[in-house]
């Protein structure tokens, strides 16, 4: 049996890393993941863990030492958050195309500019073409779990891709929350010993990396990665239940919330699902039929999954907190998407909350369940895509 | 079931056999070729030293030989490098096909 802490959402995720005490860590400091690599920083200076802390001047670089550490053959980590993970973009292709098991707690926060330090989900959402595996987390207990399971989904021989953590910054990464931790000796027994596939450091049998690919092959390795992104949604399924067996904690590709028999459903990721379900609970006493979806798995997508969990609704509204600006949100893309499949399809709108760290408070989740309320009825969409929140 | 031919690539495109860019030759990449004028080489091994490839022959006593063409890619490197021996240079380059 775990112990049950108040701690932060940083304070958690550095703790998992602690537990996991991976090989190598490069990481450079950016607001508001500094404070879970400083503290991950003092059980090296304590000697809590046997990591290598590589100081590196600039994400870029921390990406790049964290590549060439894992093609060494070790088990690395690193965290960053927005402008850090921006400029990590060309590092974070290389990693995932040269199929490396490297996980990096992302603190969401929101790009510049203006320049702004909240959380959001730009940062996120513009890596999710990058090949990486992408968990989301509603509060620091998920940040906490979601990170001990990366390492067994990024790990597995079938997998060897790296992954994100997300959960949103400052709202959890800075608040306290009851946490329960897991012991340590089931911790390192869950995610067991690290496998090195092809490591350089194996002087017997040398080999290269990263070489130059062209158009004789190149097509075939993205055709190759492309499969082992379909393998993912079955081995996070695998590490979930062990998980359960282990903490009896309980998770998926997604999360619903009384949404088997609702009528009109909100699609939301991270925090503020949370606040979400408080509303969905009222608007439910007041006879609404409401559910939720929260997907956990942003990448890869469970378009199916998803499809099958939302076929019965008559209204769906998809929060983003994150913009493609000229486009729908990025969230509300792929609901469409999985959408698409169904014979009957629910009318859908999309709602873009919470930019830069802007409270998303109940009575934006009152306002939209309205509109839910209204276009359930009429099967009517008046604008598919709107602000909330915004100061008018 | 057999294996469609982009399941049987290396994860990760590693590449598995060492020194196999030996047989990968970038010399057809060239469009002006180094020559070597002997008389003026004073063997200080500067053109070995900066070769990107390894087109410049080094043999057994440690002298340098001619070059191997098969890999020179003609950037020229070793012909602005090459001190030679009083104002004459041991390395000048010279369009293809002349
Ligand atoms: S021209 Fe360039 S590639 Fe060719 S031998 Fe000289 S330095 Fe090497
Ligand atoms: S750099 Fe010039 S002088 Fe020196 S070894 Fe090469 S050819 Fe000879």
């Amino acid at each position: 049996m775990g112990k049950i802490v108040a701690v932060t959402g940083n304070e958690a995720c550095a703790q998992a890393l602690k537990q996991i005490n991976p090989d190598v860590c490069a990481a450079y400091p950016i607001t508001p993941a500094t404070d879970l690599m400083q503290r991950f920083s003092g059980f090296v200076s304590d000697g809590k863990v046997d990591t290598e802390l590589v100081l590196v001047e600039s994400e870029h670089s921390a990406m790049s030492a964290c590549i060439g550490a894992a093609a060494a053959g070790g088990r690395v980590a690193t965290a960053t958050s927005s402008q850090g993970l921006a400029l990590m973009w060309e590092m974070l292709y290389i990693a995932a195309g040269t199929r490396l098991p490297i996980i990096m707690p992302l603190v969401n926060r929101a790009l510049s500019a203006p320049l702004n330090i909240h959380g959001d989900h730009s940062d996120g959402m513009g890596a999710r073409d990058t090949g990486w595996i992408q968990l989301y987390s509603e509060n620091a207990q998920e940040a906490y779990d979601n990170t001990i399971q990366a390492f067994r989904i990024a790990e597995h021989l079938d997998i060897r891709l790296p992954a994100m953590v997300c959960m949103d910054g400052f709202i959890v990464s800075h608040s306290i929350e009851r946490v329960e931790y897991i012991d340590d000796a089931d911790v390192k027994n869950f995610v067991g010993k690290f496998q090195a596939v092809h490591p350089l450091l194996d002087l017997d049998n040398p080999k290269s990396y990263g070489p130059l690919i062209l158009t004789d092959l190149y097509h075939e390795y993205k055709r190759a990665q492309h499969e082992v992104m379909t393998k993912v949604p079955k081995v996070v399924l695998e590490v979930a239940s062990d998980f359960e067996k282990m903490t009896g904690r309980k998770y998926g590709l997604f999360e619903t919330y009384r949404l088997e028999d609702a009528e009109i459903a909100v699609v939301v990721m991270s925090s503020a699902a949370g606040t979400t379900k408080d509303i969905i609970d009222q608007y439910r006493d007041k006879g609404v039929k409401a559910g939720l979806l929260k997907p956990r798995m942003f990448r890869p997508f469970p378009y199916l999954e998803i499809a099958d969990a939302l076929k019965h609704l008559k209204a769906i509204a998809v929060l983003d907190r994150a913009d493609s600006f000229g486009g729908y949100g990025p969230l509300f893309m792929e609901i469409s998407s999985a959408v698409m499949s169904m014979d009957t399809k629910p009318a859908m709108i999309n709602k873009i909350f919470g930019l830069g760290g802007r409270d998303y408070l109940p009575d934006q989740a009152e306002q939209v369940l309205d509109e839910l309320v209204k276009v359930a009825k009429t099967g009517k969409v008046q604008t598919v895509k709107e602000y909330i929140g915004v100061r008018e | 079931m057999s294996k469609k031919f982009w399941e049987t690539l290396p994860q990760g495109s590693v590449v598995l056999e060492a020194g196999s860019s030996a047989k990968f030759k970038t010399g057809t990449w060239r469009s002006v070729r180094p020559k070597w004028i002997e008389e003026n080489c004073i063997q200080c091994l500067f053109c070995w030293m900066y070769c990107p490839d390894m087109s410049v022959k080094v043999n057994a006593e440690g002298k340098r030989e001619d070059f191997n063409y098969d890999y020179c890619k003609g950037c020229g490197i070793c012909a602005l490098e090459c001190p030679g021996k009083k104002g004459k240079k041991a390395i000048v380059m010279e369009e293809e096909g002349k």
